[in-house]
Order: C-alpha cells, then sequence, then structure tokens
C-alpha cells in the first residue's frame, strides 16, 4: 500500500475515564483529501495530535508518510505540517519572520528559508504585510499565516485542525479557496471540522466521528445516500407553537429529526416517501392550527447525514458564551491531562 | 536494515549538538526580538526595582541607618539587596512568556516541527537572561545616580555582576518549571509572586537581619537570598561589612562557595523539573 499516506489502525487514548480515541481506523491515499467532521469533544483534535507526535496513543498503531508516529516521531517531523485551532503564530514577529523563524527550524539554510516565507506571503496574499507585526493583522490573515507556516517545510503531508473556526463568512471562503488550491498541488491533507458544508466543500472523503469512534466513512455523495431519499424541511411561524408542531410531526420519518429551537426550523428525514409525508404533515399541522413559514422537501446535505447517523446535530446550534466556556474548559481540562510526548 | 539505520544515525550524530545549538540561537533571537517589539515589558520591570531603590533610600532609609554603622551609608547596604532582587524579579518573565507561549499554541507548533527538544527552554531562558544583564547594567545606573559607591576593585565588581546574572539565569528556570506547569499567565504572576517575595525580604536584602525575631532569623541565615546579597556586600563593601561589629558575616570563601553551591543547586533541580514537563505539555 505504498500510496497510503495515513494509516490508523485501533487508535485508542483516554483522559482519565474520558476515552477521547476509541479504536479508530483511517487511511488516506496520497493526494487526497480526508475530512474528519465530528462535533466538539467527538476525538479529532486528539486525533491529530497523535498523529503529528504530540501526543502518544495507549493502543493501536498510526505510521505517516511511512513513519511510526511513536518510534519514527523524530523523523515523521520533517514530513509533516501542523495548523491548530488558533493561530500559533508570534505577534510579535512580522509576517515574514515567523515563516523564516519556522524554516530555520525545519534546518532550511537562511536564504532559502527567507525566499521560502516570500514565496508563502505571495501565494497567500500577505506580501503587503509581510514587515507588520502579527498583531496588527486580521483574524483571517493570521489563520493564513499560520496556514503558510504549516508549509515552509514542503510538508508531504498537512494536518489542519479546525482551520476556519472563529472566522467570518468571508475569511472562511478565502482560506477554502487556498486550501483548495495546495489540494490541487498534490499535497495530502487531514483536515477536522465541525461543519458539514467544509467537509463537503473540501474533502475526497470524509470520516464521521463521535465520541472516540468512526461511525460512517465515504464520499459526500456515499454519506447522503445513506440518508436516503429526500429531507422534509419546515419553519413554523411562530416560535412558541414549536415544541407543539414538533410533536406532530417529527414521527412522520422513519429517523425522527431535528429540531432547531432558535430557527424555529424542523428537520425530518423521509426517506423515498418525500412528497406523501409532506401532504401528511401540512394536514397534521393544519389541524393544529399551527401556521407554516416556509415548508420544502430538499436534498439531504451532511448535517441530515450526521443527524441520521447520531441522533443529535453536529454544531451546536444556538451555542452562546456558556457553550464556547464549556468546550475551552474542556479543551483546558484535556492539555493537562494529556500526558508525555 | 538496521546496518543502514545505524550509520545515518552516526552520520547525523555531530549535526544533531550543531543544529540543537541553531534551534536554540532562533529562538532567542525571537524572544528578544519580543522585548524590542515590546518595549513596555522591560520599561515596567525595570520602574518596579526603581521604585524599590527610591522607597527603601528616601523613604525607610532614614529609620534603617539608625541601625547600621555610621561607616556604612544605607544606599551602599541597600544596592547589593536591589541587585539579587533585580535579577530574580526579572527572571519570573520567562514563566509569563512561556504561559504565553502554550495559551497561543506555539508550543504545539515547535513541538510538530523536527526542531531540537531542547530548544524552546534553552532559547527561552538565554534570551531572559539578557534582559536581566539589561536590567542589572540599568540598576547599577540608577544606584549610582542615588550615591552608591563601591569601596573594593575592578574584579570584586566583574563578581557581583556575574554573581547577580547567574542567580538571576537559575531563576529563569524555577520560573520555567512554573509556567509550564500553571499554564496561565495570571497564574503563573500570581504564583511566583508569591512564593519569590517572602524569599527575597524575609532576608537581609533590605535590612540588616540582625533586627529581626530570632526565628526569623533562623530562616534568613539559611535563606540563599542572604548568602547571596551578603557576599555582594562583602564584595563591594570590603572591610566596611566585614569588620563591622554589628554583622555576623561569613568569610569571603565560604560565602562564594555557598552562593555557587546554591546556583548550582537551583539549576540542577529546576532544569530537569522544567525539562520534564516541557516534554508532558
Amino acid at each position: 500500500m505504498a500510496d497510503r499516506m495515513i494509516e490508523v489502525e485501533g487508535l485508542r487514548r483516554s483522559f482519565g475515564e474520558v476515552h477521547a480515541l476509541d479504536g479508530v481506523d483511517l487511511d488516506v491515499t496520497q493526494g487526497t483529501v480526508l475530512g474528519l467532521l465530528g462535533p466538539n469533544g467527538a476525538g479529532k483534535t486528539t486525533a491529530v495530535r497523535i498523529l503529528t507526535t504530540l501526543l502518544h496513543p495507549d493502543g493501536g498503531r498510526a505510521v505517516v508518510a511511512g513513519y511510526d508516529v511513536v518510534r519514527d516521531a523524530a523523523d515523521l517531523r520533517r514530513v509533516i505540517g501542523l495548523a491548530g485551532q488558533y493561530a500559533a503564530v508570534d505577534e510579535n514577529l512580522t509576517g515574514l519572520e515567523n515563516l523564516e523563524m519556522v524554516g530555520r527550524l525545519y534546518h532550511i539554510p537562511t536564504a532559502e528559508a527567507r525566499r521560502r516565507a516570500e514565496a508563502v506571503l505571495e501565494r497567500f496574499e500577505l506580501s503587503h504585510a509581510a514587515d507588520r507585526t502579527a498583531k496588527t493583522y486580521s483574524g483571517g490573515m493570521r489563520r493564513r499565516l499560520d496556514l503558510g507556516a504549516s508549509l515552509v517545510g514542503r510538508p508531504k503531508v498537512l494536518f489542519l485542525d479546525e482551520p476556519t473556526t472563529g472566522l467570518d463568512p468571508r475569511s472562511r471562503l478565502e482560506l477554502w479557496d487556498v486550501i483548495r488550491e495546495l489540494v490541487h498541488d498534490g499535497t495530502t491533507l487531514l483536515l477536522t471540522t465541525q461543519y458539514m458544508e467544509e467537509a463537503d466543500r473540501l474533502a475526497d472523503d470524509i470520516a464521521v466521528i463521535d465520541s472516540g469512534k468512526v461511525i460512517a466513512r465515504g464520499t459526500a455523495d456515499d454519506l447522503k445516500l445513506r440518508v436516503g431519499g429526500e429531507v422534509l424541511a419546515l419553519r413554523v411561524t411562530d416560535r412558541a407553537r414549536v415544541p407543539a408542531a414538533a410533536g406532530s410531526v417529527l414521527g412522520l420519518g422513519p429517523g425522527g429529526g431535528k429540531v432547531d429551537n432558535t430557527t424555529g426550523e424542523l428537520t425530518i428525514p423521509v426517506g423515498p416517501d418525500g412528497p406523501r409525508l409532506l401532504t401528511e404533515a401540512v394536514r397534521r399541522l393544519d389541524a393544529e392550527g399551527i401556521e407554516l413559514a416556509d415548508i420544502s422537501l430538499r436534498r439531504p446535505t451532511l448535517d441530515d447525514v450526521f443527524l441520521s447517523l447520531t441522533g443529535h446535530a453536529a454544531e451546536e446550534t444556538g451555542g452562546g458564551e456558556g457553550d464556547g466556556q464549556v468546550a475551552a474548559k474542556r479543551r483546558s481540562r484535556k492539555r493537562r491531562e494529556e500526558g508525555s510526548a | 536494515m538496521s546496518a543502514v539505520t545505524t550509520q545515518e544515525a552516526t552520520a547525523r550524530e555531530p549535526s544533531r549538538l550543531a543544529g540543537a545549538i541553531a534551534d536554540g540561537w532562533v529562538l532567542t533571537k525571537r524572544n528578544l526580538l519580543t522585548y524590542v517589539r515590546k518595549p513596555d515589558l522591560l520599561v515596567f520591570s525595570t520602574i518596579q526595582p526603581v521604585m524599590f531603590v527610591l522607597l527603601f533610600v528616601y523613604v525607610f532609609g532614614g529609620a534603617v541607618e539608625a541601625s547600621l554603622p555610621t561607616t556604612i551609608p544605607y544606599v551602599d547596604f541597600l544596592m547589593p539587596g536591589i541587585f539579587v532582587q533585580t535579577a530574580i524579579f526579572s527572571a519570573l518573565q520567562t514563566g509569563v512568556g512561556l504561559a504565553e507561549d502554550l495559551s497561543k499554541g506555539l508550543i504545539d507548533r515547535f513541538k510538530s516541527l523536527p526542531m531540537a527538544r531542547s530548544a524552546v527552554l534553552a532559547g527561552r531562558t538565554a534570551a531572559d537572561t539578557v534582559a536581566i544583564v539589561f536590567q542589572v547594567v540599568l540598576m547599577f545606573i540608577v544606584a549610582w545616580l542615588v550615591g552608591f559607591r563601591f569601596h573594593e576593585g575592578v574584579l570584586e565588581f566583574l563578581l557581583a555582576f556575574v554573581g547577580a546574572v547567574s542567580v538571576g539565569y537559575a531563576f529563569t528556570w524555577v520560573a520555567a518549571f512554573a509556567g509550564l506547569s500553571l499554564k496561565s499567565v495570571e497564574a503563573v504572576q500570581a504564583a511566583t509572586f508569591t512564593i519569590v517575595f517572602p524569599v527575597v525580604f524575609a532576608s537581609s536584602a533590605f535590612v540588616p537581619a540582625e533586627t529581626f525575631p530570632s526565628w526569623l532569623q533562623g530562616w534568613a541565615s539559611i535563606n540563599p537570598v542572604t548568602i547571596w546579597v551578603d557576599t555582594f556586600r562583602v564584595l563591594t563593601l570590603g572591610e566596611l561589612y566585614t569588620e563591622a561589629s554589628e554583622f555576623d558575616v561569613r568569610s569571603l570563601g565560604t560565602l562564594l562557595w555557598m552562593s555557587a553551591a546554591w546556583v548550582v543547586g537551583i539549576v540542577a533541580v529546576s532544569v530537569p523539573l522544567a525539562i520534564r514537563v516541557y516534554r508532558r505539555t
């Protein structure tokens, strides 16, 4: 299997009682993109940290670019690039200095490191800001610089851990363009994300991960086929009546559905029986006097796939400050517990 | 297969040390640039010891002078304590810097690169030691301005200077351990200050330890800060200090030996601890 750039078998890692990874198998063919899709706390970051030698697994085996992540860690670091969840750039250095520093730490000679740094800045449209400290960069620019830093060493395998989390929609689109271009150049990429759309747009292959296990594997289309047929989406005009509407129509499909309390939207996978169930839903809601703002049958999105696979939504909808804090706490607790690497 | 591996390993061996030094230098430069780009970091940590000098010389000085022999002006008694205090407090910045790198994900990035594992800590402590040199020099200037004078020779002066910086270097490793263990900038600042403050103040640094209650004198006499400060006093005041009947001073030879032993001891304990927690982070 010479063209396998990432091979993972039965990977396990626990933090105390929490099984962050509970027997994960993955493989990524050279020059392709694997999207590791899952909600916060699914084990995505743990997987990336193990594959980039930052963390030892408790069990199982992982080989990247032919190097075992534990035994050949030092050699492996020469051929990988990592861009983590936060833009890991030194904000007191300029864009150019940041990239030169990373180049030097890959042991690239000074002149060549500078040349590559300039090329990366050019490619990421940061040349105009090359001599400004990263402190002055916008969020999107920092992420591009961070992504650029992971490319200075011309890695064979690139790991991007939630590269667009926290970016505004425009910066996200820009970053997607850049990532697509990289892939076009033949870089093998493992990308984690909790955004369905991101996986849909960027990944050749998707592994859905939940509670430390891969629960589905395939292309976006394969996965959408799994939901089968169509999805009935409807929006209730009066938010107060959402629970009543949910009570009367969620049972229509073969596998429940999702209620979004903030938008008043209900989505129900309906299989091949779409038109009949749509009529039935309208009839039931009408009988209860619930008014609809919108109703439609559509092709399933990865969101729907995730829902039908796990029974819960991937993105934490309506997540305010509170959710973010819980996630941050979970991360910091994990960091504390993460052992040697 | 194994033959090839061995050959590769031996071929890489000499360049590994060179690589570690080069990586350490890259990070030292990076950390020094931070001081240049964020001068407020140095400015504010310099203002603090200057305030201490002014406070002690002009506010407490009059009262303390009464317990000193008439031959020793308070400022000459005080400044050795200030030099040690400046070096130690300045070294605490190492912990803050590492906690910052950790929280911004920079440590993760460094660990994923094919660089020497020692470089992050070596580069940080080296750069912070340069900052300590800068601050100690600045304190010598301030000391001179408020009337501090040397009573001994150039060699003694150089020894005192190198001594102060060595003490600071030892504490950068203590701070590195604290910074990587505690992980948050605020926690590191609070913890290191809480630990270091009583050690520095319950010593002969600012007032003669002879004025302490007896139980505190017991601690002060074994406190490394007292030993370092006494060493610097002997180096800068000479016989004015050793011959004064008010003080119970060890001989210079003993003091130098004990000072060096404390510095080496602190380094010997804190370096492995810091490296251990860095590997686990």
